[in-house]
């Protein structure tokens, strides 16, 4: 009989998986779940440490598939971010993770998916980013390529958001793209976003594979296997793990994330130092110009405070303080009554 | 002609921005430290510099709080509003006013006190920053000659208003002294209507406070630990004062940490939903807003009210429809709010009548939340929110919170997993909840707005629903005999009142005048929604009970006529004020008076 394989804390991948999915069969989304579970897993996060929070929509539903034990919270179209922001606050011991789809942060959510980054709110958020509403059958997302061609034969005229740009602009901490087929490079990216100090946004390309899984679009799996354009091989040690890296001088870049972890990025194609904002927003650009999603980490603050730290809150939960902490002293609070008369 | 003691309203009309707003308070707090009782009401525009502006200062020996429509004493300092002003004296009244504005021929039976605020101000005042400001205080020492309130004081006065800024003491008393020398050189052979005469003790002990103020102080005594806001009048005063009292008792001293989060949304939606995350993550929260706030948050009180989570919603009601009378009161949000959201949706409502009831339902409404595990509305509206009341000093609070039904590692050990997030175990309704961070494997579950089971999961099933559904109405037909129970005065009268909120003190004016009148009239102020059982009893005691209320629609009225039994309905009539003034006491006993006309 061979022994179970365990993390770090001891629990088996088991314990990461949630309940069976109820999307469609080969979803991205799908295997979004199934890199967080191993991202969550190999990190060793403590289940119960873990707020799973979500907007509405397909990629919405994933966090039931994923951690069971763990508390989630399936909330409202595009509120994630303020439920998030207010969880956190609560209790800053919680590992807050946010799944969010393109209407959600393009469209419904995208005052408020500013906003959190803005804030630089202590939360991994995920944007399951399918470019289509898929659970009202079909209509273009704010992400959906132009001149792309709906199913039934109409056409999307109006130019994109990228949820990457956006988050570069309003000075986001860690701004990330993968594909939901690249594990490889998904799960180091994951584990990085978690370790992350900070609002860390990953904007995942996810086929709809009933809706926009068709030529022309960007989101679909052929086209993506064929103009994906990785910016970095990235590898993530966590800060429990000795670091051995085969050093390659010139081409790796380790960054250092906040807990101890490090991120370590070997040169693929371009030499994008990804704590350089200005470079990452112009490689956006251009990888767009030639009609190219570019993938990997494309900026990182490790400096930057987050916002309960900026806040001054304290250390302790604030769910847990009780009335002696919270209510003023009884002098003080004649004193006070004084100062009105 | 003996003058009338220590009774009269004051109207003080300026243009916004001018700084008049300090002097009307140095005024206030001079007639009461002199222990006279005062009643001030600020009537501004939506404006930030330059629009007319009135304060309107009720003196009453009686200690009547409510609006009184007609003005005794008349400070006019805006030409724009001068003849309008001018109308709103009571015959035999006296008028102060800048010497420039006409008086001869405007109206023969007011006394005029010409004053040349211009040229004083130029001559007598020496900071040219502070001038305009300052001119403002010398109207007060005009008024305080006038009336005979006594320089000291005036001094008090200026202190209290000035508390913190000591150094502007010297300036401000300088500028009164300017207008008593003013009054002592022209006016003081000319004796008015009207005249104070300090009471030793009459007002000692108690305090002035407004209602936002009152509901933050209440929010901090009550353990809110996180609050989220987005700017409105007439509410952003409560998390003003709420982040003022953080400073003071939520801040370590030496480390600067807090023991609060206040977070300035973006807007409504996200300020709702900041407060939601986090009482559904284990604070106690809160956000304040009004109307058009409200519009936004329907959205997220329903999610709250469908997936149980306690949050603490602060109305600070406005005129509405829409933009409405953003600087005007209103009791119009009633109906919206107890059924904020889409669907079968019902909340828990209270009503402060008092700022020491904003200070008291302000902590209430949090255990009520977490008992309830439900969104708690506390309605209270600018005139209570935004003006100064006398109030009894507020009590220290001896009770511990109430968290709620929250089940901890150690209960989860005992159940041995067998617990369901939205399970009536205790019959009441009322479900067992954890919060996220439960160090325990059966802790977790799935919160949603969606369809959901007594174990949390995602279903359409039709039985489920509606057992659900069943279940958040036992709930809340429960919250009546735990939220703020009526308040009854009975005289054994065949006539009753309902009122809530700010009426309350119209009302209790009103009463006296028809009791005066030979028509006694009892009354029931109610506190919260669900209606408490006690309002039934009330009703079918009386022949007729008049509902008064703040709003054009009678909401009050509808809420009553759907939960009260049908035979009690017709029991029920009208009073209804809408124009965005604080309703007087004139405004409840003139219609009463009409209607019983017809019906005696």
């Amino acid at each position: 009989m061979s022994a179970l394989a365990v993390n770090r804390i001891g629990l088996a991948r088991e314990a990461y998986k949630g309940g069976p999915s109820t999307l469609c069969a080969g979803c991205g989304h799908n295997s979004i779940t199934n890199h967080i579970i191993k991202a969550l897993y190999d990190l060793g996060v403590e289940p119960h440490r873990l707020a799973k929070l979500s907007g509405i929509g397909c990629s919405s539903k994933t966090p039931a598939y994923f951690v069971e034990q763990a508390h989630g919270f399936n909330g409202l179209h595009g509120r994630m971010p303020a439920l998030a922001t207010g969880a956190g606050l609560a209790n800053r011991e919680l590992v807050v993770l946010g799944v969010s789809g393109d209407g959600d942060s393009a469209s419904i959510g995208l005052g408020q998916f500013m906003h959190l980054m803005r804030r630089n709110v202590d939360c991994t958020y995920i944007i399951e980013d399918n470019g289509t509403y898929g659970l009202t059958k079909g209509q273009f997302s704010a992400t959906a390529d132009v001149d792309s061609v709906h199913k039934k034969g109409a056409v999307n005229h109006y130019q994109p958001i990228d949820p990457c740009a956006v988050a570069l602009s309003v000075g986001s901490t860690f701004v990330a793209r993968s594909f939901s087929g690249d594990g490889k490079q998904l799960v180091p990216l994951l584990k990085a976003a978690v370790a992350h100090r900070g609002t860390a946004v990953l904007d995942i390309i996810s086929p709809c594979v009933t809706f926009n899984d068709h030529d022309g679009s960007t989101r679909s799996y052929s086209w993506v296997k064929d103009n994906d354009e990785g910016i970095h091989d990235l590898s993530f040690i966590p800060y429990f793990e000795e670091i051995r890296v085969e050093y390659e001088a010139g081409e790796v870049k380790e960054v250092d994330l906040y807990d101890g972890s490090t991120l370590v990025l070997r040169k693929l194609s371009e030499d994008h130092d990804p704590t350089d904002r200005l470079a990452a927003m112009r490689l956006l650009e251009e990888s767009r110009t030639r009609g190219q999603l570019l993938t990997g980490l494309l900026y990182v603050d490790e400096h930057a405070e987050d916002f309960a730290t900026r806040e001054r809150l304290a250390e302790q939960p604030l769910r847990d303080l009780g009335e002696a902490d919270l209510r003023p002293a009884r002098e003080q609070f004649a004193s006070l009554m004084r100062e009105l008369m | 002609m003996d003058p009338i003691v220590n009774d009269l309203t004051i109207l003080a009309a300026t243009v916004n921005g001018s700084g008049s707003q300090s002097a009307n308070l140095v005024l206030t707090r001079a007639i009461f430290s002199m222990g006279i009782p005062v009643a001030p009401k600020n009537v501004f525009p939506s404006n930030i510099e330059g629009l007319p502006t009135w304060y309107d200062l009720r003196v009453s020996a009686r200690g009547y709080q409510a609006r009184r429509a007609q003005h005794d004493l008349l400070i006019a300092r805006n030409p724009q509003t001068w003849t309008h002003d001018l109308a709103a004296v009571v015959a035999g009244g006296a008028v102060v006013h800048d010497d420039v504005f006409l008086a001869s021929g405007v109206r023969e039976d007011v006394e005029y006190f010409p004053v040349p605020f211009g040229r004083l101000g130029k001559t007598r005042i020496a900071s040219d920053s502070l001038r305009k400001q300052l001119t403002n205080m010398i109207y007060v020492g005009v008024v305080a000659g006038l009336l005979g309130i006594p320089f000291d004081n005036l001094v008090t006065g200026i202190e209290r208003t000035l508390a913190t800024k000591p150094k502007a003491w010297p300036v401000n008393i300088d500028a009164v002294r300017v207008g008593y020398g003013y009054w002592e050189e022209n006016f003081s052979d000319r004796p008015i209507s009207h005249v104070l005469r300090p009471v030793v003790g009459g007002t000692d002990g108690l305090i002035l406070v407004d209602g936002n103020q009152a509901a933050a102080l209440g929010c901090v005594m009550g353990g809110c630990t996180v609050a989220a806001w987005y700017p409105i009048t007439p509410s952003s005063s409560l998390c003003e004062s709420l982040t003022g009292y953080a400073d003071r008792f939520r801040t370590d001293p030496e480390t600067g940490e807090r023991r609060i989060a206040i977070v300035q949304a973006e807007d409504e939606l996200a300020a709702a939903g900041m407060a939601i995350g986090a009482g559904w993550a284990g604070a106690r929260a809160m956000t304040a807003t009004s109307g058009p706030g409200i519009s936004l948050m329907a959205e997220f009180a329903g999610l709250a009210y469908y997936a149980e989570v306690p949050v603490v919603v602060f109305d600070i009601q406005r005129l509405g429809p829409s933009t409405g009378l953003p600087t005007r009161t209103s009791q119009g949000d009633l109906g919206f709010a107890y059924r904020l959201g889409h669907g079968d949706t019902r909340h828990l409502v209270l009503l402060p009548g008092t700022a020491e009831e904003c200070y008291e339902f302000a902590q209430r409404a949090f255990d009520l939340a977490d008992r309830f595990q439900t969104p708690v509305l506390v309605l209270s509206d600018l005139d209570l929110g935004m003006n100064l009341w006398m109030s009894r000093p507020f009590d220290y609070p001896e009770a511990p919170f109430d968290r709620g039904k929250v089940l901890t590692v150690d209960d989860l050990e005992r159940l041995e997993g067998d617990w369901a997030r939205y399970r009536d175990v205790d019959g009441d309704g009322i479900p067992y909840r954890t919060w996220p961070g439960t160090p325990h494997p059966n802790a977790g579950y799935f919160t949603r707005g969606s369809g959901h089971d007594d174990r949390a999961r995602y279903t359409e099933s039709p039985e489920a629903y509606q057992a659900n559904m069943d279940r958040l109405a036992r709930k809340h037909r429960g919250a009546r005999t735990a939220v703020p129970g009526p308040v009854t005065v009975s005289g054994g009268s065949a006539l009753g009142l309902i009122a809530f909120g700010s009426t309350h003190h119209a009302v209790v004016e009103a009463r006296d005048e028809l009791a005066a009148r030979g028509l006694p009239v009892d009354y029931l102020r109610l506190r919260a929604l669900p209606i408490a059982p006690e309002v039934a009893d009330f009703v079918a005691a009386h022949e007729r009970v008049y509902v008064v209320e703040q709003n054009r629609d009678g909401q009050l009225l509808e809420i009553l006529s759907e939960e009260l039994p049908a035979e009690l309905v017709a029991r029920l009539r009208s009073i209804r004020h809408y124009d965005g003034q604080p309703i007087a006491a004139a405004a409840v006993a003139a219609p009463l008076l009409a209607l019983e006309a017809v019906c005696v």
